[in-house]
């Protein structure tokens, strides 16, 4: 701060606090809603305090079998295990693909790089379709690998890495070379650990985006067995003739969204570094 | 394209890394970005049990409807509206923030977690909100002679829906804001109070200025955001209505392509789409860069 | 019901290890409640037999489950079975080399199979011009109405007589309005598509295109800008500013059905198989049920309702000892005690004449009454070419298109007339689209 204004400070707090509510309020709404009987919320105004059927919608969907969903830590597995696979995916292709191009000069290599590039400019409704033939040509439908290969290419981490070995001073390379070491050896024994906060901070960006994954997830899985967890909140929200249940669906909407934003609540420094690099 | 002042004199290796990023994109992006293009020139029924060769009737059938050109004039004023919303808001909070000294860190977790929350789940939180029947704010606007009909009022669902694509975005906005803000050395705006400078001249002549790069590429960013990413919170509210008031061209392409089933001229809408996107993005870069400072 | 869920469970999780077992994919739309119940068939079929195992999934939506099995019919992948809504049916009739028509399926595999054992709306909205069924009927249902007797009763009206006709909801709705008793006499889903001009052309004996409703060939030409369905609109419009009707969105109305349970609608009119639903949402009053409304100076009117809901279309490219089980499934599918339970359980109207009386038999009607209104009005005469069903390609675009007519009317933006013109011009042009893309 740096001078004293005491009604510019007042402002200061009033917009901040004004700013945590708004950006609140819709999942407020949406707790309220989980702790209300389905009564309540399906006909009339919803109420805006809470009542008392939190513990029983949760345990609904924690602990019984919600119609037509499989079990609910089966969606929770499969959620985390998509996640971490395109999470790791991601980052082991993206990091050795910019050690070639960083590392190395090879004929085609620009090539390649806009190659990758150009990824970043193709939204996946545009060719969904497409896309859903070449997996399932592949055999590749209802399966982890059909859910989590066509996800992993990367043009973001790709140029993340680029950029951080760039700054990677050529001194370091040089001396490895007069020590010895190959190029395998230098990536593993000081690029790789060079690296850790780098992979660390992608790591936390990259859960997210394989946790809220919804169309692609929807198109390749046709049993219940590989539902993940957002699929489940839709699919709850989707009951053709019937009304929907919102108390129920509040409270997996709840549970679909607090690991994310539990790991961006308390991985902070950490989600900052890794989307403000991704994205530069 | 930069490397190394010195570099690895191996030549298989490279390949061999940078094999299975490039075997991806091939398969999964650029083939059936490939067959999207090939389709946009056919007509087929949508099994594929036929195929004839059309040309560019798609196209021009496309560019003679009055409903398609009526699109693109909507999504541009929904991509400048959130564009505007999401930027401003970002700013202000990033502001507000980079003022205090002990509480940032705290307000700044609470602004920032909904970026970790899914589009469609976004959606489905509005959608209940705004609910005609049940939902809470209309009721409140009720209050102030607001009678809220988003399924029959035009303009109640593109504030709709750009309330709910501005929500997710504002925390995206405000962290970069902050991010360039807190890269702004303290030493300069203490140097311009010294000078006599209030905060709203220091904010104007170094801070703006300062933070051009990075709002150059949030616009970017979030004009892309709008034209691609919105399209989980249009499915999860309007469905592009009322009478196509909110249908957006990457909901069209969807509502033509998936709901419709014609597969041609929705090819032919992905083509467009992808073309504008890159039209945009080079008309950003010469327009803009050039009064942005770095 | 418990125990049976818990067998589908097991079933969908162990269902990779039963090797000598023949696997039959079913693909569906149905779910919550609904869900539970068709895994529960399948499950009660798996159970019956030991040479097939039925495994039902979820596929999203209609629409969603619809390019879902396009998308895996193009890249070899298609299910065995697939339910598709009734607007679908002419999109999967013209893809003449992916379906295995359901006659032609009876008839390869031995199944003794009677398509007359079926209801006549039921099965013409689904048979090719020969008379040939080519998908199986399974949820199909029809727009009834309900009302708030408590309501009326408010109002000052006989809580026990449901209107009759359009003239009634009218001066009820007014009354209703008038006096107080909610804020807006009616609501009703699908206002533009399946109750708003397909069942009202139906019930009026009115074309809603050329070639008996599309049933005979793809050039059929829309012709529902009439003066019957631009009343209805007309009035739609002129009730709604005077507050008598208030509209509850496109499709299928989101908004309708909590308008009704909050009591602010006094009418409510929708799918007969939403019936357990409204029974149990409305806690706070009794509900009572009548059939659609009509225009009382129109001749001939009520003629018949139409159904909508969906069927199940069996896919080509499969082992045919895959359809032996297919076929079984479906005639266990089909017969009476199945369709009894399944009708009973959900609203949907029981597809075969033995189902329909094996629930008279055991009581059902009486036991709760007006569950039979549905079965009365697809069945009030017999069914004309302008009240046995509709057959258009692209038909959920038309129905978009609808949607948002209606929408322009209502807003004020265009006249009734104007809206249904620019409707037929613009349903016309996709049609023309569909012909040229399925001409062989």
């Amino acid at each position: 701060m740096v001078e004293n204004r005491p009604i510019l400070d007042f402002l200061t707090h009033l917009v901040l606090i004004l700013g945590m509510v708004l950006v609140a309020f819709p999942v407020y709404v949406a707790l309220i809603a989980a702790t209300h009987p389905a009564s309540a919320l399906g006909s009339g105004l919803m109420p805006l305090l809470p009542g008392g059927e939190f513990f029983r919608n949760m345990s609904l969907v924690l602990f019984s079998k919600l119609p037509g969903l499989p079990p609910f830590w089966l969606m929770v597995w499969n959620s985390t295990l998509m996640a971490l696979l395109i999470t790791a995916g991601k980052i082991a292709i993206s990091i050795i693909s910019a050690y070639a191009i960083v590392y190395f000069k090879f004929p085609g290599r620009t090539l390649a790089f806009w190659i990758i590039f150009i990824t970043l400019m193709l939204p996946v409704e545009v060719r969904i379709l497409p896309t859903y033939e070449v997996v399932a040509s592949l055999g590749m439908l209802n399966s982890f690998q059909g859910l989590t290969i066509p996800l992993i290419a990367s043009a973001t981490a790709t140029f993340l890495f680029r950029q951080f070995f760039m700054t990677v001073p050529d001194e370091l390379m040089e001396a490895a070379r007069v020590d010895g070491a190959g190029p395998l050896k230098f990536f593993w024994d000081i690029l790789l650990p060079l690296s850790r906060t780098n992979i660390a901070a992608l790591c936390v960006i990259l859960f997210i985006y394989g946790w809220i994954q919804y169309l692609w997830p929807l198109l390749v899985t046709t049993n219940e067995k590989y539902y993940t967890l957002i699929l489940g909140v839709q699919r709850l929200t989707a009951t053709a003739e019937a009304e929907p249940q919102w108390n129920i669906i509040m409270a997996a909407v709840i549970l679909a969204l607090l690991p994310p934003v539990l790991i961006v609540i308390f991985m902070q420094r950490l989600f900052v570094k890794g989307l403000v690099e991704t994205e530069k | 394209m930069d490397t190394k002042r010195t570099i690895f004199p191996n030549k298989g290796l490279p390949y061999a890394f940078i094999a299975p990023q490039l075997a991806i994109t091939l398969i999964f992006f650029i083939w059936p970005a490939a067959q999207a293009v090939k389709a946009s020139f056919e007509r087929q029924d949508p099994f594929g049990l036929s195929t004839t060769f059309v040309g560019f009737s798609h196209y021009a059938r496309l560019l003679n409807d009055p409903t398609y050109l009526a699109a693109i004039g909507r999504t541009f004023v929904f991509a400048a509206a959130v564009t505007v919303i999401a930027m401003g808001l970002g700013l202000l909070l990033a502001m507000a923030v980079s003022r205090v000294i002990r509480t940032a860190q705290f307000y700044s977790t609470m602004l920032v977690w909904p970026y970790a929350v899914a589009p469609v789940v976004a959606g489905i939180l509005w959608w209940f909100i705004f609910n005609t029947g049940t939902g809470i704010l209309p009721y409140m606007l009720g209050f102030f002679g607001v009678s809220w009909n988003h399924q029959l009022n035009g303009t109640h669902a593109m504030i709709l829906i750009i309330i709910a694509a501005s929500w997710k975005q504002v925390s995206y906005n405000f962290l970069f804001f902050l991010a360039g803000m807190q890269s702004i050395p303290q030493s300069l705006t203490e140097a311009a109070a010294i000078d006599g400078a209030g905060p709203f001249k220091r904010f104007w002549t170094i801070i703006v200025p300062l933070i051009s790069p990075t709002s150059f590429f949030l616009f970017i960013v979030n004009v892309n955001y709008t034209m691609f990413d919105t399209f989980g919170v249009i499915a999860a509210t309007t469905h592009g209505g009322p009478n196509q008031a909110t249908n957006v061209l990457v909901y069209k392409v969807y509502s033509d392509g998936v709901v419709g089933l014609n597969i041609g001229s929705s090819s032919a809408q992905s083509v467009l789409l992808m073309l504008m996107v890159v039209i945009l993005t080079f008309v950003q870069f010469r327009f803009v860069e050039r009064r942005v400072q770095y | 019901m418990v125990r049976l869920s818990l067998a589908a469970l097991a079933l969908t999780l162990t269902s990779t290890t039963a090797f000598a077992q023949t696997e039959i994919s079913w693909w569906h739309s149905m779910g919550g409640e609904l869900g539970e119940r068709l895994e529960a068939i399948a499950a009660d079929f798996n159970a019956s037999q030991s040479d097939y195992v039925v495994v039902p999934s979820y596929r999203g939506e209609y629409e969603e489950s619809l390019v879902n099995t396009i998308a895996a019919f193009r890249a070899g992948e298609q299910p065995h079975l697939v339910q598709v809504y009734e607007v679908g049916t002419g999109t999967m009739m013209a893809a003449k080399g992916a379906v295995y028509p359901v006659y032609q399926l009876m008839a390869d595999h031995g199944s003794n199979f009677d398509p007359s054992a079926f209801l006549p709306v039921v099965t013409g909205y689904y048979t090719d011009t020969e008379g040939n069924m080519l998908s199986m009927p399974f949820n199909s249902s029809t727009p009834i109405l309900y009302y708030n007797k408590d309501v009326f009763e408010k109002a000052g009206l006989d809580p026990e007589v449901a209107p009759k006709t359009w003239e009634d909801i009218e001066a009820f709705g007014k009354q209703i309005v008038e006096s107080g008793a909610a804020k807006c006499g009616f609501t009703m889903g699908y206002a533009a598509t399946w109750l708003g001009t397909e069942n009202v052309s139906a019930l009026h004996n009115v074309p809603y295109g050329t070639l008996e409703n599309g049933f005979g060939g793809l050039s059929s030409e829309l012709t529902f800008n009439g003066p019957i369905q631009v009343r209805l609109w007309e009035k739609l419009k002129e009730w709604q500013d005077a507050g008598i009707f208030a509209y509850g969105g496109p499709a299928g109305g989101p908004d309708t059905a909590p308008k009704f349970y909050a009591q602010e609608c006094a009418i409510n009119m929708g799918s007969s198989a939403g019936r357990a639903g409204v029974i149990a949402n409305a806690k706070d009053f009794e509900v009572g049920f009548g059939m659609l409304p009509y225009f009382a100076d129109v001749e001939g009117a009520p003629q018949n309702s139409i159904i909508g809901g969906a069927t199940l279309w069996t896919l080509t490219g499969h082992e045919d000892a895959e359809y032996e089980g297919v076929a079984k499934f479906l005639t266990y599918l089909s017969s009476p005690e199945v369709q009894a339970a399944w009708h009973q359980a959900t609203g949907y109207l029981p597809v075969t004449q033995a189902a329909y009386e094996l629930t008279q038999e055991q009581g059902y009607y009486e036991a709760n009454p007006g569950s039979d209104i549905a079965i009365q009005q697809i069945n009030l005469n017999e069914p004309t070419e302008n009240s046995k069903g509709l057959r258009y390609g692209n038909m959920p675009q038309i129905r978009i298109v609808l949607d948002e007519e209606l929408q322009a009317v209502l807003n004020g933006d265009k006249t009734a007339q104007e809206a249904l013109d620019s409707a037929v011009e613009r349903g016309n042009a996709i049609l023309r689209e569909f012909e040229s893309a399925n001409a062989q």
